[in-house]
């Protein structure tokens, strides 16, 4: 047997990766994918391309809510596209735009007060806390919550609950009282932010240091250094030791 | 003591005088009113129309949330919450097709029966406390006040869920004469202050509110109490129209029963919230050297 011989017939004993398909429907026609994709990578080997619902494909923006139902399962499903793994004959749907009803305002015209949200979302008295909004948020935020949050004045709550919403607006698609309820925790948000947390001190002392020019020098300093001198002041740096007591100072103090 | 407290979203804006003179009174007589970590706005008025069953849910999911807390009572303090929630938990207890509709919607949450008791503040001072552990406790006797105990409806109708006898009450006449202030009888009582009918028709809530208030006057009372947020505010908001409308009219403070309870434990005008009151009723206790 010659050498080239044995060769073939190594790679034909070789393993050979073969990607299992599976059946989904797309807007309501059968597809195989491979399985183990991601909705959004499924629905685009499919041949779908996603010009609007689509945006930093790591589960953070919220842009590509969808929604999806289970072979013998009355229940609808939601989820973020491109976090959701595809399984054997899901019916699936893209949602790119809900068209929620979004107040416009001036936010430093607002007071802090929680009637200045019920002017601009009257609809938030419609909610029945029938919970549907709760059971869809991909982001697991306690959507009814927030919203009686809001009925009850208390924004700090709102804003609190409603930290981790990414404003996919899954809630409003299924709320039967009408609200944005996203839009709503956002103005919450806005007003706690802006309006109710105390400001922290060491910021505004730092942002006037900043326009005093205390810096000045040493920027200056520093953009006239040469490449290679800026990579040695670099490497030289002193680092916070990782078990460093609330004392800690660097011996460079100048810049504190 | 602790027990489970709904306090329903009026009583955490525009009742916060309720709210405060309750808790701080309930826990100088040594029950502390531990609020629901999640609670649902009551929904308001307990809907009538025999299929609207989703209007509902919100009363549910708050009588569930007790239930989770370990505990089978809660405690309101608002009449108008009083009244929804008890009303949803008898629907719950003696509906069993209802039932069953309303905990498969809520497939989420555990089965409920009506398993929770929902009390008002009134009755815990009868029925835990007493009115001689009250009185036992009192610093500053309401001696000379002149005063008109107002159930309003909603702590009385439909009777099912009455926390007194619906058609000659005393509850509120034995905590007032507890606190040691002279009790004024009136016949209007009983009335409905117009409700949420000051939406719609505020002329016919004027109406009420001069029925219900010219009636305690002519009886002799300086104050009128109460226990719901919505008579408060049909009873008061609006006395200067009716000094307009009716020359012999003179306004009236409209008091919560939990400021006078605070009030007379001692623990001064702060808890009180009198700032909150419509009608200020400082002049009133003033004069009667009670603040």
């Amino acid at each position: 047997m010659s050498k080239k011989e044995a060769k073939g017939a190594a790679v034909e004993t070789a393993p050979k990766v073969v990607e299992k398909l599976i059946p989904v429907y797309a807007m309501g026609r059968r597809y195989e994918v491979p399985e183990g994709l991601t909705i959004m990578k499924a629905m685009e080997y499919a041949g779908f391309k996603y010009i609007r619902g689509c945006g930093c494909r790591g589960g953070i923006c919220g842009a590509c809510s969808t929604v999806y139902r289970k072979p013998g399962d009355y229940h609808l499903y939601v989820g973020l596209a491109c976090q959701t793994v595809v399984e054997p004959d899901m019916y699936l749907a893209q949602i790119p735009f809900y068209p929620a009803n979004r107040a416009g305002y001036k936010l430093e015209e607002l007071e802090p007060a929680p009637e200045e949200i019920f002017k601009l979302y009257p609809e938030v008295f419609r909610c029945v806390a029938c919970n549907s909004c709760t059971k869809v948020c991909p982001m697991d935020v306690q959507v009814m919550d927030v919203i009686a949050a809001i009925k009850r004045g208390d924004i700090a709550k709102a804003a609190t609950l409603s930290f981790d919403c990414i404003q996919c607006g899954l809630c409003a698609s299924r709320c039967m009282g009408e609200l944005p309820q996203y839009h709503i925790a956002q103005l919450a948000r806005r007003l706690y932010g802006s309006k109710i947390v105390p400001r922290a001190d060491h910021l505004s002392e730092a942002v006037e240091a900043v326009s005093e020019g205390k810096y000045n020098k040493m920027l200056q300093e520093l953009m006239g250094m040469s490449i290679e001198d800026l990579k040695i002041l670099y490497q030289e740096r002193e680092i916070e030791p990782e078990i460093a007591g609330e004392d800690w100072q660097p011996a460079e103090k100048n810049y504190l | 003591m602790n027990l489970s407290y709904y306090p329903g979203c009026t009583l955490k804006t525009k009742a916060k005088n309720l709210e405060d003179s309750a808790l701080a009174s309930m826990s100088a007589l040594g029950v502390n009113l531990v609020e629901l970590p999640r609670w649902n706005c009551c929904g308001t008025v307990y809907s009538l129309a025999d299929d609207d069953l989703v209007h509902h849910l919100a009363s549910i999911r708050s009588l569930i949330r007790v239930k989770e807390e370990g505990n089978n009572k809660v405690v309101t303090l608002c009449s108008f919450c009083y009244n929804t929630l008890k009303r949803a938990n008898l629907l719950m207890k003696n509906d069993p097709e209802k039932r069953d509709t309303i905990n498969s919607f809520m497939g989420e949450e555990e089965d409920y029966k009506g398993e929770v008791d929902v009390v008002h503040l009134l009755e815990i001072l009868r029925d835990e406390i007493g009115w001689e552990g009250i009185t036992e406790k009192i610093k500053l006797p309401l001696q000379g006040l002149k005063l008109a105990p107002y159930y309003g409806r909603t702590l009385l109708r439909p009777g099912e869920i009455a926390i007194d006898q619906p058609e000659s009450p005393t509850i509120l006449h034995q905590l007032l004469e507890a606190l040691g202030a002279t009790v004024v009888d009136f016949p209007a009582a009983t009335q409905c202050c117009g409700s949420y009918q000051v939406v719609s028709n505020p002329d016919n809530v004027l109406e009420c509110a001069w029925n219900i208030l010219s009636s305690a006057q002519r009886r002799g009372a300086e104050a009128v109490v109460t226990s719901c947020p919505l008579c408060d505010y049909n009873l008061s908001q609006r006395q200067e129209e009716l000094g307009q409308r009716y020359s012999q009219f003179r306004a009236m403070p409209i008091l919560y029963f939990t400021q006078l309870l605070a009030l007379s434990l001692g623990l001064g005008p702060e808890v009180c919230r009198f700032d909150l009151n419509y009608v200020d009723p400082r002049p009133l206790l003033e004069s009667k050297k009670l603040i």
